[in-house]
């Protein structure tokens, strides 16, 4: 066959092209595909919205129920007893600040420690292998058996509940939360950024402190805010460890009021004083968690 | 093929410029564990010149840069058999420590890397490391010039180094490469995720900088090659063993091998008949 030059079979196709009609390029909502994605896409719609529905209207309820509660003196009063009215629970809020400080100020460095060594000293050996998967086994660890065993630990050797003893168990609990979030920021640190540091003479140490920790930075403080978020609002290590006072706290060694507890105790009372209390408190718990968070993303958002 | 042979050629012809060698790599064997990556080189670094690294993938010319400034020290499997002398002490004896070697012998990567600072603290990065205490301004504009970046950053030095256009952000890593004012810059395929006017503002930069410094250039890209390099080292890889090792086939000033050179293996592939 020749190469070039119109043949009768070229003719023949360019004919057949040119009486094609031009292809319909509309969108045919009737069509099996488009209605398919509708009916998914409404679907993901109420998914979503059934998911929030159990957080709004605990939210809705804690202010209907809890906000009209909230006001000076149930943020700074003491517990009121029985068939006393007023009161507050001033002493709790204290309480649960300083045991979740403690618990924040044990595992955090602890945590961040243990996600250099498991994210970027060894990340590859029998060890991190095993402490990871064991810290992941401790996320899901029962919370009141954390209480349980600082109680063991530490209150029987102590021979007194303590905030002390509520800090550590609520640290049990947190560092877990804080090393796998923390691990996880610093290895999504890029490989070449860390060259760059040693191509410029870092040693390994101020590769970490320069580059890493500051660049992994929002991450961790986003795990961190998460162990806090969860701490604070556990009452089951509490239970064993620091008990509950209906005083001010006056030193770290002897039992303390939390938020958690108390709304646990006051919402089980007969008395409408107390379970008015309780709500108030859970309000007051949720926006303390609220608060953190908000702080955490002001100081801890990727600036550069 | 005789190994052997082609390394004195090598020799030969980097000799009559060895007055103002600044670094040179005596390489024997490099192994990442059990695999034999490069052997038999020997690549002398020119004062103020820049020196191309030219050769197929997988021939060594990235593993025998890096090993100019130890940077391969960070890959636990690597091990460097050889000398590489700079100023007359080898930087692989046991008593030097990598981490100033590297304070001398700057880098400048394939992927531009700046860290998640303002662009000002880029620069100042490896001034502070190294405890500088003179006017930082002064030095980050002047590393900034030197870059040929600083009309473009001026207004803008508190800005991310991340929020710069690939080509802007490679310039800002080789100003904080020069900040510290190395003898060396080590750069790696500088250009290779740069576009064609990126890359060659890159490459007027090279030309610039070779005043002040010394540089030793690997590129994938042989008109970047005949652009730039003063001299070139054309690697090869040796298949014949059923493994893959790289080796120092030719290396002279960049118009003889691309022109004249005396292998034939590095005449096919300067004419573009492999790569």
């Amino acid at each position: 066959m020749s190469v070039s030059g119109p043949t009768v079979e070229s003719n023949m196709r360019d004919l057949i092209a040119a009486s094609r009609p031009a292809p319909n390029l509309h969108r045919s909502p009737l069509e099996l595909r488009a209605l398919k994605s509708g009916i998914l896409t409404a679907l993901t719609w109420i998914g979503a919205l059934l998911a929030s529905v159990p957080l709004f209207s605990v939210i809705y309820e804690l202010v209907v129920a809890g906000g009209s509660r909230l006001n000076w003196e149930t943020l700074t009063a003491l517990p009121p007893s029985a068939f006393e009215t007023g009161g507050g629970f001033g002493n709790a809020i204290v309480g649960t600040l300083v045991m979740v400080g403690i618990a924040t100020l044990i595992s955090v460095p602890l945590g961040i420690l243990a996600a250099v060594q498991l994210a970027i000293l060894d990340p590859d050996s029998k060890l991190t292998h095993t402490v990871r998967f064991l810290a992941k086994v401790l996320t899901g660890f029962p919370s009141i058996l954390a209480g349980v065993f600082v109680y063991a630990v530490m209150v029987v050797t102590m021979k007194t509940y303590s905030a002390l003893a509520g800090g550590v168990a609520l640290a049990v609990l947190m560092l877990p939360t804080v090393v796998l979030a923390a691990e996880q920021a610093m290895s999504m640190v890029p490989k070449k950024m860390k060259d760059a540091a040693y191509g410029i003479g870092c040693t390994r140490t101020q590769v970490i402190l320069k580059v890493v920790l500051p660049t992994g930075a929002p991450g961790i403080l986003t795990g961190v805010m998460l162990a806090v978020a969860g701490a604070a609002g556990n009452s089951a290590p509490l239970l064993f460890t620091a008990l509950f006072s209906n005083y001010y706290m006056s030193s770290l060694t002897e039992p303390t009021a939390s938020l958690a507890i108390l709304i646990f105790n006051f919402s089980g009372m007969p008395y409408d004083n107390q379970i008015e209390l309780a709500w108030a408190a859970s309000l007051v718990l949720v926006l303390i968690v609220l608060v953190f968070n908000v702080l955490a993303r002001l100081v801890g958002r990727q600036k550069y | 093929m005789n190994a052997h042979s082609e390394m004195k050629v090598a020799a030969e012809v980097a000799a009559p410029a060895s007055l103002g060698i600044v670094m040179n790599c005596q390489l024997e064997k490099v192994f990442y564990g059990d695999f034999l990556a490069v052997r038999n080189s020997v690549v002398p670094i020119e004062k103020n010149k820049i020196t191309g690294f030219i050769g197929p993938s997988g021939c060594g010319k990235s593993t025998v840069l890096r090993s100019l400034n130890r940077m391969n020290d960070l890959i636990p499997i690597f091990r460097f058999e050889g000398k590489v002398t700079y100023h007359g002490q080898d930087i692989y004896d046991k008593k030097v420590d990598p981490v100033v070697v590297r304070r001398y012998i700057g880098m400048v990567f394939q992927q531009p890397n700046p860290f998640a600072m303002s662009i000002y603290d880029n620069v100042a990065f490896g001034l502070r490391l190294n405890g500088f205490k003179g006017d930082m301004d002064e030095r980050v504009e002047k590393a900034l010039h030197g870059a040929a970046i600083w009309n473009e950053v001026k207004d803008k030095l508190k800005n991310s180094g991340l929020s710069l256009s690939g080509g802007q952000q490679q310039r800002l890593c080789i100003a904080r490469a020069i900040a510290t004012e190395p003898d060396v810059l080590l750069m790696d395929e500088p250009c290779s995720a740069l576009d064609p006017i990126a890359t060659r503002r890159v490459e007027e930069l090279m030309i610039e900088l070779k005043e002040k410094y010394t540089i030793a250039l690997v590129t994938h890209n042989m008109q970047q090659a005949m652009r730039v390099a003063d001299t070139t080292a054309f690697f090869g890889v040796d298949i014949s063993q059923g493994s893959r090792t790289g080796y120092l086939v030719e290396m002279g000033p960049t118009k003889k091998i691309f022109e004249e050179p005396e292998q034939q293996l590095t005449r096919e592939y300067v004419r573009g008949e492999f790569s």
